[in-house]
């Protein structure tokens, strides 16, 4: 076999144009017709829901999973800061174009042009529809819509509900959601994990999934599957992800030949919470929007382990101001994480493990007062001292890098549809709007457009010019499927070796997270793939699973995820070789500018990698898709 | 054994296990040294679990997702609180720095007709959705609505509908109502929408709706004991069902059907 040239299908003209004569030539299933169609949509986070909900009115008959207990808890109710749009409600110069040119910018030149005009352009309708279905936007007091700024954008174009944008924005798709479920358009069901993509006849038709309250497998065909189902930051174990968010569903639908792209395109998030100690399950963000107000520094000096509120003016380095003054504080992620490492690696970081900066809202409540500041952040403020018993408004926060979301995904066209015709992923779970990093308020934007703005019509492009033979769940391609899943979990129980689900996937992270972080070179990263080989193989001869097949069992589950990640991660390390420059998040330590920025290699990686599996232990077909920059001049991104 | 020093505790935890929803459970006592001041409950929880796991036993079945008190996934009765004692903090946010070494500390799961024990301390609370699908939306379609701005939104109905959305749906209402009543998370939806223009249109029937399925689902009256209020980590306020009622008396008087 060998390599291809893949084609986005992105339709040509001047890039304002491109979508709506797309929608135009598109064919349409008639309105009656539509009932005849049936998808499939897994995963209920804001892509899904949303698209759920937007076919289910359009008259599809849809079916979600989820694998929470009820559509509402997807991880996407974690979002904090906000969501970007391109209202200029502010008349701060912002436009649709300034909306494209800055995230096409942040990711670094690694995202497609035209879905990412698609993006900005269709921002304004999300807010309008969120609006419209009663999210709670900020207001000011003339009853507009508040707005904020956010990193990597140097105008004010963040909607935001408090803190808890993604929790509100979320809420208004699941509503939706249930009102489609009223009428009867919608059988959602809950505890439910996806086991199997099945195909017919080289077309997506169905899935087989895992009820996990019963342990029963159970088969459901569609005429279009739709992936849903978020990212893959979990392979680092310690991540922002909620602890059930998973690969598994992607993974095994690149399994069955879906391309999987760019997945070492990660992203770790500047403001977190540090790792307290080896219990840590998870890690706890803190809102990219503090960092409006908030101060980041680190002592001038080495391991200089005075209290932060006795190290005076003059001893303090406010290094993100002091090297990129005109965005100062707001950089963007990958650039304020890579900061923070560095400061750190020189022995200036802070707290008991020395593996942490300075958040130092001093400035901002003497400036504005206590009330002001509480009444933007008290949330976060709250969360932040449960976790850490400590006051940030009299203490800086301490803060730290962590995997926070991932760039890459299954491999889609403007369409978004994978290379697996029906097979169609939105959100975080495709790998296409953000490059190779993506800017704060974008992840609630792009799964809201997939789902709101974009899926309805392309999907119905395909119902329209595809032709579907009538199957049910008996076909023989169903009987394959489940029995090749009951044998996965059987394989799973009858281990019975020496070491927890969770031994492993500690193990794993931290393999990751040395070698696949914040940092790569060449040496580590060929250390993480055979370090991952041998991790493998022990997992398959000494994991140890408690409880049966057939009752709830957590650890069953747990098990089935992190096999997939044992393979994924080696996979990332793999990619993250072969690009062997920098870009975005991806930081390769042998391709850095004089000023220790990440250097881009244009001439030989403006491209897409997109992986296609070749089976267990084999190494997979790298194909490229060429990235052209027909608007936005490549030029090295500068943020002094 | 450790747990005597000042860095880690010692603690007999009495854990509610039920095989499935037709087993009759019991309690059962677990010891557990070496839990850190900085673990979350939920921490010390997979503590136990890899420790069960590793002596052959099979681990505590709870629910959890985000970890970060949003999801509302996670539900535990903590010493007969919902969520522990923490005032408007989940289980997930609970640290162990709120309690001392040699603790007992008894762990149960919500108890409710309309929530069945699913395993353990896991529960079904389904009932929250087929209540939300009654009526828990405003009836607009995805399309062309009019621009954002051109609704006004005052700051102070702004805030309290925010007050009122903030609401997670974890159940720790209905798990502290000594009539397991619903009303509190019925109420905050409601009056969420019907504090925003967008939702006010529907708001009479949408409470109908919405109340009439919460009693068909086996959930109880209120009787104002404001417990709902005292445990809900998201501090959502018992005005909320004065608010519902309100707009359901409003409803049961003017309806034409």
């Amino acid at each position: 076999m060998t390599t291809k040239k893949l084609d986005g299908k992105v339709p040509s003209g001047p890039i304002q144009d491109r979508w709506k004569t797309h929608k135009f030539n598109m064919k349409i299933v008639n309105a009656a017709n539509k009932r005849k169609y049936s998808v499939i949509v897994v995963g209920t986070g804001l892509a899904g829901a949303s698209a759920a909900a937007s076919l289910a009115e359009l008259g599809y008959n849809v079916t979600t999973f989820c694998i929470q207990d009820s559509p509402r808890r997807a991880h996407s109710i974690a979002a904090q800061g906000g969501i970007n749009a391109a209202k200029n409600y502010p008349n701060d110069g912002d436009s649709v174009y300034r909306l494209f040119y800055d995230t096409v910018k942040g990711g670094d030149y690694r995202a497609r042009e035209s879905n990412v005009y698609r993006l900005a352009e269709v921002s304004n309708s999300i807010i309008d529809q969120c609006v419209a279905q009663g999210v709670p936007f900020a207001r000011e007091y003339g009853g507009t819509l508040s707005n904020r700024s956010f990193g990597g954008a140097q105008v004010s174009r963040t909607f935001y509900a408090r803190g808890q944008t993604g929790q509100q924005l979320l809420l208004g798709a699941y509503s939706a959601m249930m009102k489609e479920v009223h009428n009867g358009k919608i059988k959602s069901f809950t505890r439910r994990e996806i086991v199997e993509l099945v195909m017919v006849e080289g077309k997506a038709r169905g899935v087989i999934v895992r009820n996990v309250v019963t342990g029963e497998f159970e088969k459901y065909v569609a005429d279009a599957v739709i992936l849903a189902t978020g990212g893959y930051g979990n392979v680092y174990y310690l991540s922002t992800n909620a602890k059930a968010s998973n690969a598994s569903a992607a993974f095994r639908a690149y399994k069955k030949g879906a391309y999987f792209a760019n997945p070492c395109f990660t992203q770790i998030h500047p403001t977190c919470i540090p790792v307290s100690g080896d219990h840590q399950s998870k890690l706890t963000l803190m809102s990219e929007s503090l960092r409006n107000d908030g101060r980041v520094w680190v002592p001038k000096m080495k391991g200089d382990k005075r209290a932060p509120t006795a190290i005076p003016e003059e001893e303090r380095d406010y290094y993100l101001e002091r090297i990129y003054p005109s965005f100062g504080n707001l950089v963007p992620r990958d650039v304020a994480s890579r900061n923070a490492k560095i400061v750190c690696d020189e022995g200036r970081g802070v707290s008991a493990t020395g593996m942490a900066v300075y958040l130092d809202f001093a400035a901002a409540i003497k400036r504005d007062g206590a009330d002001k500041i509480k009444a933007k952040y008290g949330n976060l403020f709250d969360m932040y001292q449960r976790i850490t018993d400590q006051d940030p408004y009299k203490t800086p926060m301490m803060i730290y890098p962590a995997i926070h979301y991932t760039m890459g995904g299954l491999w889609v066209d403007y369409n978004l549809m994978s290379n697996i015709p029906g097979l169609f992923v939105l959100g975080e779970a495709n790998f296409s709007d953000h490059g190779a990093n993506r800017l704060g308020a974008s992840a609630l934007m792009q799964g809201l457009a997939d789902g709101y703005f974009v899926i309805p019509y392309t999907i119905g492009h395909y119902f329209a010019t595809e032709k579907f033979e009538k199957i049910d769940t008996n076909h023989a391609e169903f009987e394959r499927a489940i029995s090749n899943s009951k044998a996965l979990y059987k394989k799973l129980l009858s281990i019975n070796g020496t070491k927890t689900v969770d031994d492993y996937h500690r193990a794993l992270g931290h393999i990751m997270w040395e070698q696949v972080g914040m940092g790569r070179n060449e040496a580590g990263l060929k250390k993480a793939i055979s370090d991952i080989q041998a991790l493998r193989t022990d997992f398959w001869k000494n994991l140890k699973v408690s409880g049966g097949a057939e009752e709830v069992n957590t650890e069953l589950e747990k098990a089935g995820r992190v096999a997939d990640f044992l393979e994924l991660g080696e996979l990332m390390a793999l990619d993250a070789l072969e690009r062997r420059e920098s870009c975005g998040g991806h930081f390769r330590e042998e391709s850095q500018t004089e000023e220790n920025e990440a250097k881009r290699d244009d001439e030989n990686f403006c491209h897409v990698a997109a992986w296609e599996y070749s089976g267990v232990d084999i190494k997979p077909l790298r194909h490229t898709e060429e990235l052209n920059f027909e608007n936005v001049k490549l030029t090295q991104r500068s943020y002094k | 054994m450790g747990g005597n020093n000042s860095d880690t505790m010692s603690l007999n935890l009495k854990v509610w296990r039920q095989k499935n929803n037709k087993d009759k459970g019991s309690m059962i006592d677990y010891k557990l040294d070496g839990v850190s001041p900085d673990m979350s409950f939920l921490e010390m929880m997979d503590t136990l679990n890899n420790k069960l796991i590793k002596e052959q036993g099979d681990s505590i079945a709870f629910d959890h997702d985000c970890r970060e008190g949003i999801c509302g996934m996670c539900s535990m009765m903590i010493n007969g609180q919902a969520h522990g004692p923490e005032a408007e903090t989940t289980t997930c946010q609970l640290h162990m720095r709120k309690f001392k070494d040699g603790d007992t500390i008894v762990v149960e799961p919500w108890r409710a007709k309309a929530f069945p024990v699913l395993k353990d301390l896991m529960v079904d609370r389904g009932a929250f959705d087929n209540i939300m699908a009654a009526g828990g939306f405003v009836n607009v379609n995805t399309g062309n609505p009019q621009d954002a701005n051109s609704i006004l939104i005052g700051q102070e109905n702004a805030e309290l509908a925010m007050d009122a959305a903030a609401c997670i749906g974890c159940g720790a209402c209905v798990a502290s109502c000594k009539n397991a009543s619903a009303m509190l998370f019925v109420s905050a939806k409601i009056s969420q929408l019907a504090l925003l223009p967008q939702g006010e249109v529907e708001s009479l029937a949408r409470t109908q709706a919405m109340v009439a399925k919460m009693d068909e689902l086996g959930f109880g009256n209120c009787t104002n004991e404001a417990e709902c209020e005292a445990q809900c980590p998201k501090g959502i306020k018992i005005e909320n069902i004065a608010r519902m009622n309100r707009e359901w008396f409003k409803g049961a008087l003017t309806s034409r059907k």
